[in-house]
């Protein structure tokens, strides 16, 4: 909760949701995907809805529109708008309401606008089509909403096509776009989780600005309780379709009930104790690299570091800094033009085709999405068994023993071994990758992002699990992400880059501590913290800086 | 044993369309094979006049030189049936493999192979299958590969673009990290999942292929009379819609209830694969 907008003492009640149940079509039968949720949201109110991924938050979001997606129906409950019933009313009255005075935010920006208009046409839309402004007005209306969002050149920015704005600027034009109309409530699903943090911080406020200012409602859509907790003044958690918990935004920060909220607390304040640093020959010398792509200029420059056995160094980054193209260098997919790739002190071929077959056992490398990086059309069993049978091809028995030994150092069981990836979870995916990875015994893994495609407890139980078999058999792990939560929950040494060069590097406490790099300390203080006036203090302290 | 019980089951549950069409089929596939045994008389035998009315003797009358309508049919049915089956396969295999392993590869190989077949598919089909086929005489293997391999450059784009697709999947990443050969990769990790597209292409390209080897047969330079073959047998006896006559009728439905047959059954199946996808 913010502290200087008080709700007043007898809020206007605009929305009141009661029973809602939704039931979503699967294999032909109707199955309840929202069972019974109750919620409501008063004039000058956020409600922050937060869970992992299945738990219904966007369906209820979209469900508050009187929406159903295409497969769902909305089958049960009320949902009460100023009187207006939604959930039976016909399609006409809803598109009186919808984007006019109940408007949606969607995560992506990137995919929601066309591409082929300005962005001012795309916001004159609803407007003229209620025939509430003219277009003249609606410019007006624009520019006045583009300065209230810090939008750089107001004027002017409506006349550009999506693709020559940023994603951050991108989804503040959306917002803008959602309060062309005055809506009483805005529904934002999680706005800023396709965004980097440098960037989330820039819409975060935005966002904040403009629901104190027009005195609008607002729900608050994400799976990241640091973000919810800057915004709302009520969070929701749900899980499986229920609510497990709903409270002052303080009270379930500071003293959650339920453990499963307690549980979502604790993931971020996780950390790892840095090992020792060692003396020994690296595993891995990246030196001088210099690289781009194909008639490109070079992505990367000069970029140096080292990986030890048994340590983890993470590369952190916003996107476009490199830390992806540094990984395909080390693996060979995008050859280098300087410098030189050592691994165990004997240099690296920049070619894959031309590293042999032992070399590559050695490192093994974890994708940043479990969905697409196995076969949909082999079994686990398959997937696994692979590796040991490309490297080592011991025999068949040999293969279905080790097998079951990876899965169950993966935490899993031979009950998975004839299953196919579309019967696993996320998280089930991700570590059958890791096992796939094990399978080869290798010195070194890289992983890349490996739980940005995660949701946060899953994400965790992953980490845990890289961490142990680190220690178990010495690995040494080169983590790329851009979460810098992630980063003091596994690293030990931490290697910043920023456009295409490293720009700190060191053991992780000394780079997280002061004195920073003007970057690294961007990228920390941009990171949420749980506490909600987190986000007014940076404000405060960037100000002064520029001031 | 087991494989073909669960063979049965799956057929079970399939829906109405699918079992029809797929009765049509082995319909005609037990037709071709025993139309020795079902044929009231020989393939080529002339046994009565000219487009008689179906009756007395004569299941389906006779054809525009006096032949049984019903035995050409049936001869009809192992000829044309297995010769485009043939040719569909070939194309298949050549067409998918070359143009999977274009896309897998890249780089020279897969600019020289594309050029190739943009250059044959820069003529039209027919006419070069005309010069082909004269050059090289009209045996019925010549008319195979060289119908086969004028398709295998429409299923060689279709492979190639869908494995270009596939390729850049973190899965086949991960398959080049560990050193995977190229067929290996081609063979386990991009034709399973170019698979069910590339069937129902089949189904489509078996009767693309049906219908050119009939149209080659009226130019002269396919199946060569007397060999029964439907798609002549239309050519041949078009002359008697013209005087009110069905005899026409009878290939051209044949045709028709086997390519739409086949088309359920591959329907059914792309469906059911899409599903173990999903």
């Amino acid at each position: 909760m913010t502290p200087d907008i008080k709700p007043e003492i007898k809020p206007e009640r605009l929305l009141t949701i009661t029973g809602l149940e939704i039931e979503g079509r699967q294999d032909g039968k109707w199955k309840k995907v929202v069972k019974g949720v109750d919620l409501h949201l008063n004039r000058g109110e956020v409600l922050g809805l937060i869970g992992e991924s299945g738990a219904g938050k966007s369906t209820i979001g979209l469900a508050a529109m009187g929406y159903a997606r295409e497969g769902c129906r909305l089958s049960a409950g009320n949902i009460n708008y100023l009187g207006k019933e939604l959930r039976q009313a016909p399609e006409s009255e809803l598109e009186q309401i919808r984007g006019y005075k109940i408007a949606y935010v969607a995560q992506s920006a990137a995919a929601s606008f066309n591409p082929s208009h300005k962005l001012i046409t795309q916001f004159a839309e609803t407007p003229l089509a209620h025939k509430m402004m003219t277009m003249e007005q609606a410019k007006a209306k624009a520019e006045d909403l583009y300065t209230k969002l810090f939008l750089p050149d107001p004027a002017g920015i409506g006349f550009r096509y999506p693709h020559q704005v940023s994603g951050g600027q991108l989804q503040r034009a959306m917002v803008a776009m959602a309060m062309a109309c005055d809506p009483d409530i805005i529904i934002f699903d999680e706005p800023t989780t396709a965004l980097d943090v440098t960037t989330q911080i820039e819409v975060l406020t935005a966002i904040k600005e403009v629901v104190r200012k027009f005195n609008c409602a607002a729900i608050y859509i994400t799976h990241d309780l640091a973000v919810v907790a800057q915004l709302s003044h009520r969070i929701m958690v749900l899980r499986h379709g229920l609510c497990v918990e709903e409270g002052q935004a303080a009270q379930i920060l500071d003293a959650p009930k339920e453990k499963y909220t307690a549980d979502l607390l604790a993931v971020r304040r996780q950390v790892k104790d840095v090992a020792p640093p060692k003396q020994e020959e690296p595993l891995l010398r990246v030196e001088n690299i210099t690289a781009g792509y194909k008639n490109g200029p070079a992505v990367l420059h000069n970029v140096s570091f080292e990986v030890f056995r048994g340590r983890t160094v993470a590369v952190v980054g916003e996107s476009g800094s490199g830390k992806t193209s540094v990984a395909r260098v080390i693996t060979g997919f995008l050859p280098q033009t300087e410098g030189m790739v050592y691994f165990d002190g004997i240099e690296m071929s920049p070619l894959l085709k031309h590293r042999d077959k032992d070399r590559l056992r050695k490192w093994q490398m974890i994708f940043q999405m479990p969905d697409v990086a196995v076969n949909p059309r082999h079994k686990v069993k398959d997937i696994i068994g692979r590796p040991i049978r490309f490297y080592y091809n011991p025999g068949k028995k040999e293969i279905d023993r080790r097998v079951s030994e990876l899965l169950e150092m993966i935490e899993l069981n031979d009950k998975y071994l004839d299953r196919y990836p579309s019967e696993l979870s996320g998280g089930e995916k991700q570590r059958v990758c890791i096992a796939r990875a094990l399978a080869a015994q290798p010195e070194l893994i890289i992983c890349d992002e490996v739980t940005s495609a995660l949701d946060q407890l899953v994400a965790e139980e992953i980490l845990k699990l890289l961490q142990r078999l680190q220690q178990d058999l010495n690995m040494g792990y080169l983590f790329i992400t851009h979460d810098l939560a992630t980063v003091r929950a596994i690293a030990d040494d931490v290697v910043v880059m920023y456009q295409g060069r490293v720009v700190e590097h060191g053991p992780r406490d000394d780079v997280f501590t002061p004195p920073h790099h003007d970057y690294t300390e961007l990228l920390l203080s941009s990171v949420p913290e749980m506490d909600p006036n987190w986000l007014d203090r940076v404000l405060e302290t960037r100000q002064k800086k520029t001031a | 044993m087991k494989t073909m019980l669960n063979m049965f089951n799956t057929f079970k549950t399939s829906p109405l369309s699918a079992k029809i069409g797929l009765a049509v089929v082995i319909f005609g596939l037990s037709v071709a094979l025993l139309a020795p045994m079902l044929a009231p008389y020989g393939e080529s035998e002339i046994v009565a006049d000219v487009w008689l009315s179906p009756g007395d003797g004569h299941l389906l009358g006779t054809d525009q030189l006096g032949r049984d309508m019903l035995t050409r049919l049936i001869y009809g049915a192992r000829n044309s049936i297995t010769i485009a089956f043939i040719t569909t396969l070939i194309a298949f295999f050549v067409g998918a493999f070359l143009g999977l392993t274009a896309a897998v590869t890249g780089g020279w190989l897969d600019n020289l192979l594309a050029r190739i077949v943009d250059i044959f598919m820069a003529f039209p089909t027919l006419i070069l299958a005309l010069m082909i086929l004269s050059v090289l005489g009209t045996s019925i293997p010549v008319l195979i590969v060289v119908v086969a391999l004028l398709d295998a450059t429409r299923v060689f784009r279709l492979a190639r673009a869908l494995a270009m697709d596939i390729a850049i999947m973190e899965y086949v990443d991960a398959a080049r990290l560990r050193g995977e050969k190229t067929f290996y990769i081609v063979r386990r990790e991009i034709l399973p999942n170019a698979l069910p597209a590339l069937i129902a292409e089949f189904g489509l390209r078996f009767c693309f292929i049906f219908l050119f080897i009939s149209s080659l047969s009226f130019l002269g330079l396919g199946i060569q009379p007397p060999t029964a073959d439907w798609g002549s047998m239309v050519r041949e006896n078009s002359g008697a819609i013209n005087f009110g006559i069905l005899t026409p009728i009878y290939p051209a439905g044949a045709i028709a209830a086997l390519t739409v047959s086949i088309n359920m059954v591959v329907d059914w199946f792309l469906h059911r694969s899409a599903q173990i996808r999903a």
